[in-house]
Protein backbone atom coordinates (compact mmCIF):
# COMPACT_ATOMS: atom_id res chain seq x y z
CA UNK A 1 0.00 0.00 0.00
CA UNK A 2 1.25 3.16 -1.17
CA UNK A 3 1.72 6.31 1.95
CA UNK A 4 -1.38 8.39 2.08
CA UNK A 5 -2.36 10.89 4.99
CA UNK A 6 -4.93 10.03 7.03
CA UNK A 7 -7.25 12.73 8.48
CA UNK A 8 -10.93 11.81 10.39
CA UNK A 9 -13.71 13.85 9.71
CA UNK A 10 -15.60 16.14 12.40
CA UNK A 11 -18.45 16.93 10.27
CA UNK A 12 -19.92 16.87 6.75
CA UNK A 13 -18.77 19.94 5.74
CA UNK A 14 -15.04 19.17 6.99
CA UNK A 15 -15.24 15.92 4.85
CA UNK A 16 -16.40 17.82 1.85
CA UNK A 17 -13.84 20.52 2.36
CA UNK A 18 -10.91 17.35 2.68
CA UNK A 19 -12.19 15.60 -0.25
CA UNK A 20 -12.23 18.29 -2.75
CA UNK A 21 -10.24 16.17 -5.33
CA UNK A 22 -12.13 12.83 -5.13
CA UNK A 23 -13.10 12.76 -8.52
CA UNK A 24 -16.14 10.73 -9.88
CA UNK A 25 -14.24 7.24 -9.67
CA UNK A 26 -11.54 7.77 -11.37
CA UNK A 27 -8.48 5.45 -9.72
CA UNK A 28 -6.18 7.83 -9.54
CA UNK A 29 -8.17 10.34 -7.87
CA UNK A 30 -5.85 11.59 -5.32
CA UNK A 31 -8.37 11.80 -2.44
CA UNK A 32 -10.90 8.89 -1.34
CA UNK A 33 -13.30 8.39 1.07
CA UNK A 34 -13.04 5.91 4.09
CA UNK A 35 -16.68 4.41 5.45
CA UNK A 36 -16.53 0.38 5.73
CA UNK A 37 -13.31 0.08 3.56
CA UNK A 38 -13.92 -3.13 2.65
CA UNK A 39 -13.21 -1.82 -1.09
CA UNK A 40 -11.15 0.92 -0.53
CA UNK A 41 -8.84 -0.94 1.60
CA UNK A 42 -8.43 -4.20 -0.80
CA UNK A 43 -8.05 -2.03 -3.31
CA UNK A 44 -4.84 -0.36 -2.07
CA UNK A 45 -3.64 -3.34 -1.31
CA UNK A 46 -3.95 -4.37 -4.92
CA UNK A 47 -2.29 -0.94 -5.70
CA UNK A 48 -5.54 -0.38 -7.91
CA UNK A 49 -6.12 2.51 -6.16
CA UNK A 50 -3.10 5.33 -4.30
CA UNK A 51 -4.82 8.46 -2.99
CA UNK A 52 -2.26 10.48 -1.05
CA UNK A 53 -4.59 11.09 1.49
CA UNK A 54 -7.97 9.08 2.89
CA UNK A 55 -10.84 10.93 4.57
CA UNK A 56 -12.09 8.11 7.24
CA UNK A 57 -15.74 9.48 7.37
CA UNK A 58 -16.94 7.15 9.61
CA UNK A 59 -16.71 9.38 12.64
CA UNK A 60 -19.92 10.98 11.12
CA UNK A 61 -21.77 7.83 11.70
CA UNK A 62 -24.12 9.17 15.05
CA UNK A 63 -26.05 11.45 12.45
CA UNK A 64 -25.83 9.78 9.13
CA UNK A 65 -26.91 5.56 9.71
CA UNK A 66 -30.22 5.76 10.36
CA UNK A 67 -33.25 3.92 8.93
CA UNK A 68 -36.86 5.98 8.52
CA UNK A 69 -40.12 4.74 7.39
CA UNK A 70 -42.61 6.65 6.73
CA UNK A 71 -45.89 7.38 4.50
CA UNK A 72 -44.20 9.16 1.57
CA UNK A 73 -41.09 6.14 1.72
CA UNK A 74 -37.92 4.93 3.07
CA UNK A 75 -34.94 7.06 3.95
CA UNK A 76 -31.53 5.57 4.79
CA UNK A 77 -28.73 7.11 6.16
CA UNK A 78 -25.41 6.23 3.41
CA UNK A 79 -22.87 5.06 6.95
CA UNK A 80 -25.96 2.54 7.77
CA UNK A 81 -24.19 -1.05 7.78
CA UNK A 82 -25.65 -3.35 5.36
CA UNK A 83 -26.25 -5.79 8.56
CA UNK A 84 -28.17 -3.18 10.05
CA UNK A 85 -31.11 -2.16 7.30
CA UNK A 86 -31.01 -5.80 6.31
CA UNK A 87 -32.50 -6.86 9.63
CA UNK A 88 -34.84 -3.58 10.02
CA UNK A 89 -38.70 -4.56 10.59
CA UNK A 90 -39.72 -1.98 8.19
CA UNK A 91 -37.06 -2.69 5.08
CA UNK A 92 -38.28 -6.37 5.56
CA UNK A 93 -41.82 -5.93 5.72
CA UNK A 94 -42.36 -3.13 2.98
CA UNK A 95 -39.58 -2.73 0.92
CA UNK A 96 -38.44 -6.84 1.19
CA UNK A 97 -36.41 -6.30 -2.24
CA UNK A 98 -34.33 -4.36 -0.62
CA UNK A 99 -33.58 -6.93 2.33
CA UNK A 100 -33.02 -9.17 0.22
CA UNK A 101 -30.51 -7.22 -2.03
CA UNK A 102 -28.25 -6.84 1.48
CA UNK A 103 -28.95 -10.01 2.81
CA UNK A 104 -27.73 -11.95 -0.06
CA UNK A 105 -24.76 -10.09 -0.66
CA UNK A 106 -21.32 -10.54 0.44
CA UNK A 107 -20.65 -12.55 3.57
CA UNK A 108 -21.69 -11.57 7.54
CA UNK A 109 -18.24 -9.99 8.57
CA UNK A 110 -18.79 -7.75 5.70
CA UNK A 111 -22.43 -7.01 5.89
CA UNK A 112 -21.46 -5.38 9.45
CA UNK A 113 -18.63 -3.53 7.94
CA UNK A 114 -19.79 -2.08 4.80
CA UNK A 115 -22.50 0.80 4.62
CA UNK A 116 -24.80 1.83 2.19
CA UNK A 117 -22.66 4.58 0.53
CA UNK A 118 -19.44 2.91 -0.01
CA UNK A 119 -22.03 -0.40 -1.32
CA UNK A 120 -23.63 1.74 -4.37
CA UNK A 121 -20.18 2.73 -4.97
CA UNK A 122 -18.72 -0.37 -4.89
CA UNK A 123 -15.89 -1.19 -7.85
CA UNK A 124 -15.90 -3.89 -10.65
CA UNK A 125 -14.60 -6.98 -9.78
CA UNK A 126 -13.26 -6.79 -13.24
CA UNK A 127 -10.18 -9.03 -13.11
CA UNK A 128 -8.16 -6.95 -15.10
CA UNK A 129 -9.27 -4.39 -13.17
CA UNK A 130 -8.04 -5.74 -9.92
CA UNK A 131 -4.42 -6.40 -11.32
CA UNK A 132 -2.68 -3.73 -12.33
CA UNK A 133 -0.05 -6.57 -13.90
CA UNK A 134 -2.65 -6.10 -16.72
CA UNK A 135 -1.74 -2.85 -18.62
CA UNK A 136 -5.14 -2.93 -20.72
CA UNK A 137 -7.71 -1.56 -18.51
CA UNK A 138 -9.19 1.70 -20.11
CA UNK A 139 -10.81 2.24 -16.37
CA UNK A 140 -7.66 1.86 -14.58
CA UNK A 141 -5.41 3.46 -17.20
CA UNK A 142 -7.14 5.42 -20.15
CA UNK A 143 -6.98 4.59 -23.71
CA UNK A 144 -4.91 1.74 -22.78
CA UNK A 145 -7.66 -0.95 -23.65
CA UNK A 146 -9.43 -3.92 -22.24
CA UNK A 147 -8.10 -6.78 -22.00
CA UNK A 148 -11.32 -8.46 -21.01
CA UNK A 149 -12.86 -8.64 -24.53
CA UNK A 150 -10.35 -10.85 -25.88
CA UNK A 151 -9.44 -12.58 -22.39
CA UNK A 152 -11.39 -14.03 -19.76
CA UNK A 153 -14.86 -12.75 -19.29
CA UNK A 154 -17.10 -15.37 -18.39
CA UNK A 155 -18.07 -12.70 -15.96
CA UNK A 156 -18.26 -9.81 -17.84
CA UNK A 157 -21.34 -7.58 -18.57
CA UNK A 158 -23.54 -8.10 -21.60
CA UNK A 159 -25.84 -4.68 -21.01
CA UNK A 160 -24.48 -1.48 -21.67
CA UNK A 161 -21.13 -2.38 -22.64
CA UNK A 162 -19.01 -0.85 -25.34
CA UNK A 163 -15.83 -1.29 -27.53
CA UNK A 164 -13.31 0.39 -24.19
CA UNK A 165 -15.61 -1.63 -21.51
CA UNK A 166 -17.33 -4.96 -20.56
CA UNK A 167 -17.16 -4.22 -16.71
CA UNK A 168 -19.50 -5.62 -14.67
CA UNK A 169 -21.66 -3.57 -11.62
CA UNK A 170 -21.12 -6.28 -8.93
CA UNK A 171 -23.23 -4.84 -6.45
CA UNK A 172 -26.87 -6.09 -5.28
CA UNK A 173 -28.52 -2.99 -3.03
CA UNK A 174 -28.14 -0.72 -6.42
CA UNK A 175 -30.60 -3.19 -8.64
CA UNK A 176 -33.02 -2.67 -5.98
CA UNK A 177 -32.42 0.99 -5.97
CA UNK A 178 -32.33 1.35 -9.24
CA UNK A 179 -35.60 -0.41 -10.04
CA UNK A 180 -37.50 1.57 -6.67
CA UNK A 181 -36.43 4.68 -8.41
CA UNK A 182 -34.57 5.74 -5.19
CA UNK A 183 -33.06 9.06 -5.14
CA UNK A 184 -29.60 10.34 -2.94
CA UNK A 185 -28.87 13.27 -1.08
CA UNK A 186 -25.51 14.48 -1.63
CA UNK A 187 -23.25 17.21 0.21
CA UNK A 188 -20.47 18.94 -1.26
CA UNK A 189 -18.37 21.86 -1.21
CA UNK A 190 -20.83 23.55 -3.29
CA UNK A 191 -23.80 22.45 -0.81
CA UNK A 192 -26.24 19.48 -0.95
CA UNK A 193 -28.62 18.24 -3.73
CA UNK A 194 -30.62 15.60 -4.78
CA UNK A 195 -30.08 13.17 -7.70
CA UNK A 196 -32.05 10.06 -9.07
CA UNK A 197 -30.05 6.95 -8.20
CA UNK A 198 -30.17 6.60 -11.91
CA UNK A 199 -28.32 9.04 -12.77
CA UNK A 200 -25.29 7.89 -9.95
CA UNK A 201 -23.48 5.74 -12.25
CA UNK A 202 -22.77 7.13 -15.88
CA UNK A 203 -22.46 4.88 -18.63
CA UNK A 204 -19.13 3.88 -20.09
CA UNK A 205 -19.44 5.71 -23.49
CA UNK A 206 -16.07 5.53 -24.26
CA UNK A 207 -14.64 6.93 -20.74
CA UNK A 208 -14.77 4.16 -18.51
CA UNK A 209 -12.46 5.66 -16.28
CA UNK A 210 -15.04 8.29 -15.45
CA UNK A 211 -17.52 6.11 -13.29
CA UNK A 212 -20.06 8.36 -11.20
CA UNK A 213 -21.81 11.42 -11.76
CA UNK A 214 -20.79 12.50 -8.19
CA UNK A 215 -19.01 16.16 -7.96
CA UNK A 216 -15.53 16.44 -6.61
CA UNK A 217 -15.92 16.09 -2.19
CA UNK A 218 -20.02 15.20 -2.50
CA UNK A 219 -20.08 12.49 0.26
CA UNK A 220 -23.91 10.49 -0.24
CA UNK A 221 -25.95 11.57 3.04
CA UNK A 222 -28.96 9.60 2.44
CA UNK A 223 -30.92 7.46 0.15
CA UNK A 224 -34.99 7.82 -0.10
CA UNK A 225 -36.88 5.25 -1.67
CA UNK A 226 -40.55 6.51 -2.85
CA UNK A 227 -43.24 4.66 -1.23
CA UNK A 228 -45.31 2.78 -3.71
CA UNK A 229 -48.05 0.37 -4.25
CA UNK A 230 -45.46 -1.43 -5.60
CA UNK A 231 -42.82 -2.13 -2.92
CA UNK A 232 -44.17 -4.95 -0.78
CA UNK A 233 -44.56 -7.05 -3.86
CA UNK A 234 -41.28 -7.15 -4.46
CA UNK A 235 -37.82 -9.54 -4.32
CA UNK A 236 -34.29 -9.97 -5.51
CA UNK A 237 -33.30 -13.05 -7.17
CA UNK A 238 -29.46 -13.75 -7.23
CA UNK A 239 -28.19 -16.59 -9.58
CA UNK A 240 -24.47 -17.83 -8.73
CA UNK A 241 -21.86 -20.09 -8.62
CA UNK A 242 -21.82 -21.18 -5.72
CA UNK A 243 -25.07 -20.88 -2.71
CA UNK A 244 -23.85 -17.95 -0.55
CA UNK A 245 -20.70 -15.46 -0.16
CA UNK A 246 -20.50 -14.97 -4.34
CA UNK A 247 -21.20 -12.25 -6.78
CA UNK A 248 -23.93 -12.90 -9.07
CA UNK A 249 -23.94 -13.80 -13.07
CA UNK A 250 -27.32 -13.02 -12.81
CA UNK A 251 -29.82 -11.26 -10.96
CA UNK A 252 -33.07 -8.91 -10.77
CA UNK A 253 -35.08 -6.80 -8.39
CA UNK A 254 -38.98 -7.11 -9.18
CA UNK A 255 -41.35 -5.16 -7.33
CA UNK A 256 -45.32 -5.40 -9.21
CA UNK A 257 -48.81 -3.95 -8.13
CA UNK A 258 -51.12 -6.66 -9.04
CA UNK A 259 -54.86 -5.97 -9.57
CA UNK A 260 -56.01 -9.03 -9.48
CA UNK A 261 -53.99 -10.95 -12.24
CA UNK A 262 -53.14 -7.89 -13.94
CA UNK A 263 -49.63 -6.16 -13.56
CA UNK A 264 -50.56 -2.50 -12.50
CA UNK A 265 -47.46 -1.11 -12.32
CA UNK A 266 -43.91 -3.34 -12.36
CA UNK A 267 -40.32 -2.09 -12.03
CA UNK A 268 -37.84 -4.35 -12.67
CA UNK A 269 -33.67 -3.93 -12.14
CA UNK A 270 -30.67 -6.08 -13.34
CA UNK A 271 -27.72 -7.11 -12.06
CA UNK A 272 -24.56 -9.56 -12.82
CA UNK A 273 -25.04 -8.67 -16.20
CA UNK A 274 -24.44 -5.01 -16.58
CA UNK A 275 -22.14 -2.16 -17.26
CA UNK A 276 -24.15 0.03 -14.07
CA UNK A 277 -27.34 -0.88 -12.47
CA UNK A 278 -30.17 -1.34 -14.93
CA UNK A 279 -33.54 -0.56 -15.21
CA UNK A 280 -35.48 -3.23 -17.28
CA UNK A 281 -38.49 -0.22 -18.74
CA UNK A 282 -38.73 -2.17 -21.84
CA UNK A 283 -39.59 -5.22 -19.72
CA UNK A 284 -41.87 -3.23 -17.49
CA UNK A 285 -43.83 -1.56 -20.08
CA UNK A 286 -43.85 -5.35 -21.70
CA UNK A 287 -45.90 -6.07 -18.24
CA UNK A 288 -48.25 -2.99 -17.76
CA UNK A 289 -52.47 -3.74 -18.53
CA UNK A 290 -51.37 -7.41 -18.53
CA UNK A 291 -52.10 -10.65 -16.98
CA UNK A 292 -48.90 -11.89 -15.16
CA UNK A 293 -48.89 -15.10 -17.46
CA UNK A 294 -45.80 -17.34 -18.18
CA UNK A 295 -45.74 -16.13 -22.11
CA UNK A 296 -46.01 -12.54 -21.22
CA UNK A 297 -43.35 -12.55 -18.38
CA UNK A 298 -41.19 -14.22 -21.28
CA UNK A 299 -41.95 -11.62 -23.61
CA UNK A 300 -41.11 -9.16 -21.22
CA UNK A 301 -37.53 -11.02 -20.00
CA UNK A 302 -37.03 -11.03 -24.37
CA UNK A 303 -37.32 -7.07 -24.08
CA UNK A 304 -35.09 -6.55 -20.97
CA UNK A 305 -32.26 -8.63 -22.64
CA UNK A 306 -33.06 -7.03 -26.71
CA UNK A 307 -29.44 -5.25 -27.64
CA UNK A 308 -27.28 -8.04 -24.81
CA UNK A 309 -23.74 -7.58 -26.78
CA UNK A 310 -21.81 -10.99 -25.69
CA UNK A 311 -18.14 -12.04 -25.88
CA UNK A 312 -17.59 -15.61 -26.23
CA UNK A 313 -17.19 -16.59 -22.28
CA UNK A 314 -20.20 -14.60 -21.48
CA UNK A 315 -22.31 -16.12 -24.25
CA UNK A 316 -24.44 -17.67 -21.64
CA UNK A 317 -25.92 -14.71 -20.00
CA UNK A 318 -28.43 -13.55 -22.21
CA UNK A 319 -30.71 -16.85 -21.74
CA UNK A 320 -29.52 -17.04 -17.88
CA UNK A 321 -31.20 -13.45 -17.57
CA UNK A 322 -34.21 -14.11 -19.41
CA UNK A 323 -34.68 -16.78 -17.25
CA UNK A 324 -34.03 -14.89 -13.78
CA UNK A 325 -36.42 -12.57 -14.66
CA UNK A 326 -39.28 -14.85 -15.31
CA UNK A 327 -38.53 -16.58 -12.35
CA UNK A 328 -38.88 -13.68 -10.29
CA UNK A 329 -41.69 -12.42 -12.19
CA UNK A 330 -43.53 -15.51 -11.27
CA UNK A 331 -42.50 -16.06 -7.82
CA UNK A 332 -43.38 -12.08 -7.08
CA UNK A 333 -46.99 -13.27 -8.21
CA UNK A 334 -47.60 -15.35 -5.60
CA UNK A 335 -45.95 -13.82 -2.84
CA UNK A 336 -48.10 -13.54 0.04
CA UNK A 337 -48.80 -9.56 0.82
CA UNK A 338 -50.14 -8.37 4.17
CA UNK A 339 -53.21 -6.19 3.21
CA UNK A 340 -52.62 -3.89 6.17
CA UNK A 341 -51.37 -0.02 5.88
CA UNK A 342 -49.71 -0.66 2.66
CA UNK A 343 -47.80 2.13 1.45
CA UNK A 344 -50.21 5.02 -0.15
CA UNK A 345 -48.49 6.70 -2.26
CA UNK A 346 -48.97 5.78 -6.11
CA UNK A 347 -47.18 7.57 -9.17
CA UNK B 1 11.42 -32.32 23.88
CA UNK B 2 8.49 -30.84 26.10
CA UNK B 3 8.16 -26.78 25.73
CA UNK B 4 7.02 -26.32 28.99
CA UNK B 5 9.71 -27.44 30.53
CA UNK B 6 12.14 -24.65 29.31
CA UNK B 7 9.30 -22.22 30.01
CA UNK B 8 8.59 -21.07 26.58
CA UNK B 9 5.26 -21.55 24.36
CA UNK B 10 5.86 -23.10 20.44
CA UNK B 11 5.12 -19.60 19.78
CA UNK B 12 7.60 -18.22 21.51
CA UNK B 13 10.28 -20.65 20.78
CA UNK B 14 9.67 -19.36 17.30
CA UNK B 15 9.66 -16.09 17.57
CA UNK B 16 12.80 -15.96 19.62
CA UNK B 17 14.32 -18.05 16.99
CA UNK B 18 13.14 -15.48 13.90
CA UNK B 19 13.66 -12.52 15.84
CA UNK B 20 10.31 -11.70 15.99
CA UNK B 21 9.85 -11.59 19.88
CA UNK B 22 7.24 -8.99 21.20
CA UNK B 23 7.93 -5.91 20.58
CA UNK B 24 7.44 -3.15 23.82
CA UNK B 25 5.64 -0.63 21.86
CA UNK B 26 2.25 -2.27 23.15
CA UNK B 27 3.13 -2.18 26.49
CA UNK B 28 0.09 -1.25 29.10
CA UNK B 29 -1.11 1.61 29.20
CA UNK B 30 -3.67 1.48 32.07
CA UNK B 31 -6.40 3.23 31.10
CA UNK B 32 -5.38 6.24 28.39
CA UNK B 33 -7.60 8.78 26.89
CA UNK B 34 -7.92 8.18 23.25
CA UNK B 35 -7.58 10.88 21.59
CA UNK B 36 -8.76 11.50 18.44
CA UNK B 37 -5.40 11.11 16.26
CA UNK B 38 -5.02 12.06 12.31
CA UNK B 39 -1.83 10.68 11.21
CA UNK B 40 0.59 12.17 7.76
CA UNK B 41 1.99 9.45 5.98
CA UNK B 42 4.42 7.91 8.93
CA UNK B 43 3.76 7.06 12.30
CA UNK B 44 0.70 7.76 14.25
CA UNK B 45 -0.13 7.62 17.44
CA UNK B 46 -3.09 6.68 19.23
CA UNK B 47 -4.70 4.06 21.63
CA UNK B 48 -5.42 0.65 20.37
CA UNK B 49 -8.47 -0.82 23.37
CA UNK B 50 -7.84 -5.00 22.80
CA UNK B 51 -9.22 -7.53 25.05
CA UNK B 52 -10.33 -5.26 27.60
CA UNK B 53 -7.07 -3.23 27.71
CA UNK B 54 -5.78 0.19 26.78
CA UNK B 55 -2.30 -0.06 24.45
CA UNK B 56 -0.69 2.95 23.31
CA UNK B 57 0.79 2.30 19.88
CA UNK B 58 2.71 3.98 17.45
CA UNK B 59 1.88 2.46 13.34
CA UNK B 60 2.13 3.68 10.08
CA UNK B 61 -1.13 4.49 8.99
CA UNK B 62 -1.54 2.10 6.93
CA UNK B 63 -1.02 -0.97 9.48
CA UNK B 64 -4.29 -3.03 9.48
CA UNK B 65 -5.82 -3.84 12.35
CA UNK B 66 -4.56 -7.74 11.44
CA UNK B 67 -1.30 -6.44 11.38
CA UNK B 68 -0.85 -4.52 14.61
CA UNK B 69 -2.07 -7.34 16.44
CA UNK B 70 0.15 -10.12 14.94
CA UNK B 71 3.19 -7.56 14.10
CA UNK B 72 3.23 -5.17 17.07
CA UNK B 73 0.55 -6.49 19.74
CA UNK B 74 2.32 -10.50 19.81
CA UNK B 75 -1.50 -11.16 19.27
CA UNK B 76 -1.10 -13.92 16.78
CA UNK B 77 -4.31 -15.89 17.20
CA UNK B 78 -5.96 -13.89 14.63
CA UNK B 79 -4.82 -15.52 11.30
CA UNK B 80 -3.80 -13.91 7.80
CA UNK B 81 -5.11 -16.06 5.24
CA UNK B 82 -6.16 -13.92 1.86
CA UNK B 83 -5.35 -10.62 3.37
CA UNK B 84 -8.44 -9.32 1.45
CA UNK B 85 -11.32 -10.06 3.02
CA UNK B 86 -12.28 -12.92 1.36
CA UNK B 87 -11.41 -15.87 3.98
CA UNK B 88 -12.21 -14.53 7.18
CA UNK B 89 -9.64 -15.82 9.04
CA UNK B 90 -8.33 -12.86 10.47
CA UNK B 91 -12.29 -12.29 12.43
CA UNK B 92 -12.71 -10.15 15.06
CA UNK B 93 -15.09 -8.13 17.21
CA UNK B 94 -15.16 -4.49 17.52
CA UNK B 95 -18.28 -3.43 19.52
CA UNK B 96 -19.42 -6.84 19.59
CA UNK B 97 -19.40 -7.01 15.94
CA UNK B 98 -17.82 -9.18 13.89
CA UNK B 99 -15.78 -7.63 11.28
CA UNK B 100 -12.08 -8.71 9.21
CA UNK B 101 -9.36 -7.25 10.69
CA UNK B 102 -7.38 -7.51 7.46
CA UNK B 103 -9.76 -4.64 5.99
CA UNK B 104 -9.63 -2.14 8.93
CA UNK B 105 -7.01 0.37 9.68
CA UNK B 106 -5.94 0.17 12.87
CA UNK B 107 -6.09 3.90 13.50
CA UNK B 108 -9.92 4.06 12.17
CA UNK B 109 -10.65 1.99 14.90
CA UNK B 110 -8.70 3.75 17.81
CA UNK B 111 -10.75 3.54 21.07
CA UNK B 112 -13.17 1.08 20.29
CA UNK B 113 -13.31 -1.93 21.73
CA UNK B 114 -11.66 -4.91 20.10
CA UNK B 115 -11.74 -9.07 21.11
CA UNK B 116 -9.50 -11.36 19.55
CA UNK B 117 -9.33 -14.92 20.04
CA UNK B 118 -7.25 -14.19 23.06
CA UNK B 119 -9.89 -12.38 25.08
CA UNK B 120 -12.60 -15.38 24.71
CA UNK B 121 -11.37 -17.57 27.14
CA UNK B 122 -12.33 -16.66 31.01
CA UNK B 123 -9.33 -14.87 32.76
CA UNK B 124 -8.73 -18.25 34.69
CA UNK B 125 -8.36 -20.28 31.02
CA UNK B 126 -11.80 -21.69 31.37
CA UNK B 127 -12.45 -21.84 27.08
CA UNK B 128 -15.58 -20.51 26.12
CA UNK B 129 -18.08 -22.91 25.34
CA UNK B 130 -18.05 -22.14 21.56
CA UNK B 131 -13.88 -23.22 21.91
CA UNK B 132 -14.96 -26.32 23.81
CA UNK B 133 -17.10 -27.25 21.50
CA UNK B 134 -14.62 -26.95 18.28
CA UNK B 135 -12.51 -29.75 20.15
CA UNK B 136 -15.11 -31.85 21.13
CA UNK B 137 -16.71 -32.30 18.16
CA UNK B 138 -12.90 -31.96 16.35
CA UNK B 139 -14.49 -28.82 14.37
CA UNK B 140 -10.91 -28.74 12.41
CA UNK B 141 -8.03 -30.60 10.67
CA UNK B 142 -4.92 -28.35 9.89
CA UNK B 143 -6.57 -25.54 12.44
CA UNK B 144 -5.60 -22.06 10.75
CA UNK B 145 -9.01 -20.82 10.23
CA UNK B 146 -10.18 -22.15 13.37
CA UNK B 147 -9.69 -18.71 15.61
CA UNK B 148 -11.32 -17.09 12.52
CA UNK B 149 -14.15 -19.80 12.90
CA UNK B 150 -14.35 -19.22 16.55
CA UNK B 151 -15.12 -15.55 16.32
CA UNK B 152 -17.38 -15.71 13.60
CA UNK B 153 -19.23 -18.44 15.45
CA UNK B 154 -19.71 -16.67 18.70
CA UNK B 155 -21.10 -13.97 17.15
CA UNK B 156 -23.20 -15.99 14.66
CA UNK B 157 -24.84 -17.12 18.11
CA UNK B 158 -25.05 -13.48 19.59
CA UNK B 159 -26.97 -12.52 16.28
CA UNK B 160 -29.68 -15.11 16.55
CA UNK B 161 -28.32 -16.75 12.88
CA UNK B 162 -27.74 -19.87 14.62
CA UNK B 163 -31.04 -21.37 14.83
CA UNK B 164 -30.93 -24.00 12.18
CA UNK B 165 -28.40 -25.86 9.91
CA UNK B 166 -29.06 -24.02 7.08
CA UNK B 167 -28.77 -20.82 8.92
CA UNK B 168 -25.61 -21.59 10.86
CA UNK B 169 -24.49 -22.61 6.92
CA UNK B 170 -25.57 -19.22 5.30
CA UNK B 171 -24.24 -17.20 8.34
CA UNK B 172 -20.90 -18.85 8.45
CA UNK B 173 -20.04 -18.44 4.76
CA UNK B 174 -17.32 -15.83 5.48
CA UNK B 175 -15.00 -18.29 6.87
CA UNK B 176 -13.42 -20.89 4.90
CA UNK B 177 -12.10 -24.10 5.99
CA UNK B 178 -9.87 -25.40 3.26
CA UNK B 179 -9.58 -29.16 5.40
CA UNK B 180 -13.77 -28.60 5.02
CA UNK B 181 -14.92 -29.14 8.57
CA UNK B 182 -17.94 -27.39 7.61
CA UNK B 183 -20.14 -30.55 8.70
CA UNK B 184 -18.31 -30.85 12.37
CA UNK B 185 -18.43 -26.65 12.42
CA UNK B 186 -22.00 -26.97 12.44
CA UNK B 187 -22.17 -29.48 15.36
CA UNK B 188 -19.87 -27.51 17.26
CA UNK B 189 -21.80 -24.30 16.80
CA UNK B 190 -25.08 -26.00 18.03
CA UNK B 191 -23.67 -27.83 21.38
CA UNK B 192 -22.13 -24.15 22.14
CA UNK B 193 -25.65 -22.12 20.84
CA UNK B 194 -27.25 -24.58 23.72
CA UNK B 195 -24.48 -23.56 26.49
CA UNK B 196 -24.43 -19.82 25.79
CA UNK B 197 -27.97 -19.96 25.67
CA UNK B 198 -28.50 -21.19 29.01
CA UNK B 199 -25.32 -19.55 30.97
Amino acid sequence: MRPFTYNRAVDLAQAARLGQQTGQGQTDAPVQFLAGGTSLIDLMKLDVLTPERVVDITPLRANHATVQAGHDGLRLGALAKMAAVAAHPAVLADYPVIAQSLQLAASAQLRNMATLGGNVLQRTRCTYFRDPSWSACNKRNPGSGCAAIPGINRNHAVLGVDATCISQYPGDLGVALIALDARLDLLGPQGSRRIRFASLHRPAEGQPHIETTLRAGEVITSFFVPAGAWTRRSLYLKVRDRASYEFAIASTAVALDMDGDTVRQARIGLGGMAYRPWRALAAEAALVGRPLTRANAEAAAAAALEGAITHGHNDYKPELGRRTIVRALMQAKTMPIADASLPTRKD
Amino acid sequence: MSENNRGMSRRGLFGAATGLAALPIAARAGSLPAPTVEGDAGLAEFVLNVNGRDHRVALDVRTTLLDALREHMDLVGSKKGCDHGQCGACTVHIDGQRVLSCLTLAVAVQGEPVKTIEGLAAPDGTLHPMQQAFIDHDGFQCGYCTPGQIMSAVACVHEGHATTDADIREYMSGNLCRCAAYPKIVTAIKQAREQMEHA
